[in-house]
């Protein structure tokens, strides 16, 4: 992702008498068809769907409708009536930053303290990962099971503690959006700590060396050198994370599915929900408001975070 | 950790705090593997073995008798987990190997050809990075195409997902490749089909693993797309944990739902386990510039 506005801009000028040439040859030794397969089925089962959003959001396209006609802006105006396009448009948003914060935060922890190569620090860096290879409707019913009222923290608690312990983790409808978050943040901080330890890496000796002649501690040495030049892997962190859950599903469906009332219903919650009920139009609408979102977020945010590159590099 | 101390290794108070750090370090590694995820994977294993009753409530004692084996065997029944697993098997396969061939014959000339057409089509064909795939009019479309709920249809909807990550991967990778490779085969006579069969694509190994890993873990653990492709038509291992979880009759089954999650999670720990150093090397080479 760190590439994408990069690739295009980097190809070396050629004189203009021979790119006529150039690019005959590149032509016939590079042939189009080689492209075909892969824009077809990108075209098919990619583009057209897509396509397809920005028509059927406007019809009244369901199981209870033998066909399928117009309808203008009701769809929309339906969803902004009852208030469910902003509010799941702003909980897909919050959920979205609240993960993008916490997996970073504990992807950068964990590197930090796993920075070393020690034979238990690679145990660790394996074990903190297992939980990105699993399944991650897994890891919702394993937390659902972990935070029920009666379930294994409270009972953790209640053993530590020497007290009952009953909070209601997924209960509540103001801090439980945060609890989800932070299991998924949980369920990909592995790979973020990966990322985090190979841009460590990737930092000269001789830049820390210099520091450390200078009398830099160890938190100077982080806050002026290290995380400045961490900028590329918390750019592919951050967009990863930021544009990954607002796509979120499978952590929130099986902890709360959308619960309770409603106040941790992301986008493909809805868009789950009225499909299963038949009004495929609704569903539609909402898949269309999560593209627009992605769409207006995805270029400013990389544009932003590759600026801060630009400046620090 | 060890940066900060070593140029005043002389100054007692200094070496003290190194040693404080060489030895507390390995403590607080440990103890947050332990916290943070022992005590959900232990949740896990004991629940699996406990009986219905005894897992009503999930905690974290242990089970009063070990019933394993039995739960694993409901599992299999109720769950039909075999026919699960190669349900997984039949649509991962052939969308991974799939969208990596036609993905990386697409990158070869997207890389090599620098026409302003070109540029646009690879802003294109990468756009699926980010952008969400339309789900609720893909079943549409796939209805139009004849191939609702079909096995051929999901492997199309996975293909058209992901085929943009392979194609970002590898047209970076085969700009690193020098032409002069190609030239000296096209000198031999050649064509364009047998360049890139036998000379680029050995070149893409590792690209291609890093890419196999990454999209075999995500269509292996998909659920959400499934549900509205596949479901109730093709049994996936992910579809059936869904089943097995939501339906009333094992409502509150705790100890069937994480037997079934860890005969689930199995093969992948394990392929995991033995490409370890491969998969972790792989995965942060390609993020990281």
């Amino acid at each position: 992702m760190t590439q994408l506005t990069t690739q295009s801009a980097v190809r070396a000028p050629a004189r203009p008498a021979s790119v006529a040439n150039r690019r005959t040859r590149q032509r016939q030794d590079h042939p189009s068809w080689f492209l075909f397969p892969a824009l077809i089925v990108l075209l098919v089962f990619f583009f057209l769907p897509t396509l397809y959003n920005f028509f059927y959001a406007f019809t009244n396209w369901s199981s209870f409708h033998s066909s399928i006609s117009f309808v203008g802006l009701s769809n929309f105006k339906a969803l902004v009536h009852d208030g469910s396009l902003l509010k799941d448009l702003r909980i897909t948003l919050i959920y979205a930053v609240l993960v993008a914060i916490f997996q970073n935060l504990f992807g950068l922890v964990l590197a930090l303290v796993l920075e070393r190569d020690t034979a238990i620090n690679r145990f660790a860096r394996v074990a903190f990962f297992v939980p990105v290879v699993m399944s991650a409707l897994a890891v919702g019913y394993i937390f659902q099971a972990l935070l029920k009222p009666q379930g294994g923290l409270n009972h953790l608690l209640s053993f530590v503690s020497g007290h009952d312990v009953h909070v209601a983790w997924l209960g509540n409808t103001t801090w439980t959006i945060l609890v989800v978050a932070i299991i998924h943040a949980w369920k990909w901080m592995g790979l973020s700590m990966l990322i985090y330890l190979a841009g460590l890496k990737t930092i000269s000796e001789d830049v820390l060396e210099a520091a450390r002649i200078d009398g830099a501690g160890w938190w100077t040495t982080f806050r002026e050198i290290r995380f400045p030049l961490l900028a590329p892997a918390i750019t592919f962190n951050v967009a990863t994370a930021l544009l990954g859950s607002m796509n979120g599903f499978d952590i929130v469906q099986a902890t709360t599915a959308g619960g309770p009332g409603g106040t941790t219903e992301l986008l493909n919650i809805f868009i789950f929900r009225t499909f299963g009920q038949g009004l495929f139009a609704q569903a539609t609408t909402m898949s269309l408001a999560l593209f627009a979102m992605v769409a207006v977020l995805a270029f400013p945010v990389i544009g932003i975070l590759r600026r801060r590159e630009a400046v620090l590099s | 950790m060890s940066s900060a101390a070593s140029t005043f290794a002389s100054a007692p108070h200094v070496r003290r705090r190194r040693s404080a750090v060489r030895f507390v370090q390995p403590a607080v590694a440990l103890g947050l593997v332990a916290l943070v995820l022992g005590v959900p994977f232990w949740l896990v294993v004991v629940t699996a073995g406990k009986t219905q009753a005894e897992a009503f409530n999930p905690n974290l004692s242990l089970p009063s008798h070990w019933q394993l084996w039995q739960n694993i065997s409901t599992v299999f029944h109720q769950g039909r987990m075999t026919v699960a697993f190669f349900g997984s098997l039949f649509i991962m396969v052939p969308a991974v190997a799939g969208v990596l061939i036609i993905g990386a014959m697409a990158s070869w000339v997207l890389a090599r050809r620098t026409s302003r057409t070109m540029a646009l089509v690879y802003a294109l064909a990468i756009s699926g990075l980010v952008l969400p795939p339309a789900v609720v009019t893909i079943v549409l479309l796939l209805r139009q195409l004849g191939l609702a709920g079909t096995g051929v249809g999901m492997v199309g909807v996975y293909m058209g997902m992901y085929m943009s990550t392979v194609i970002f991967f590898v047209t970076g990778f085969v700009r690193t490749i020098p032409v002069e490779l190609e030239e000296a085969a096209r000198m031999d006579g050649a064509g364009p089909a047998r360049v890139f069969f036998r000379v680029i694509l050995p070149l893409l190994g590792p690209t291609l693993a890093t890419a196999t890993i990454l999209i075999c873990l995500y269509i292996w653990n998909d659920v959400f797309y499934a549900l509205f492709v596949i479901g109730g038509r093709i049994d996936t291992l992910p579809l059936n944990l869904y089943q097995v979880a939501s339906a009333g009759l094992y409502l509150n089954n705790w100890h069937l739902i994480f037997t079934y999650i860890i005969l689930m999670s199995l093969p992948l720990l394990i392929t995991f386990a033995v490409l370890q150093r491969r998969i972790i090397s792989g995965i942060t080479s390609g993020a990281v510039k």
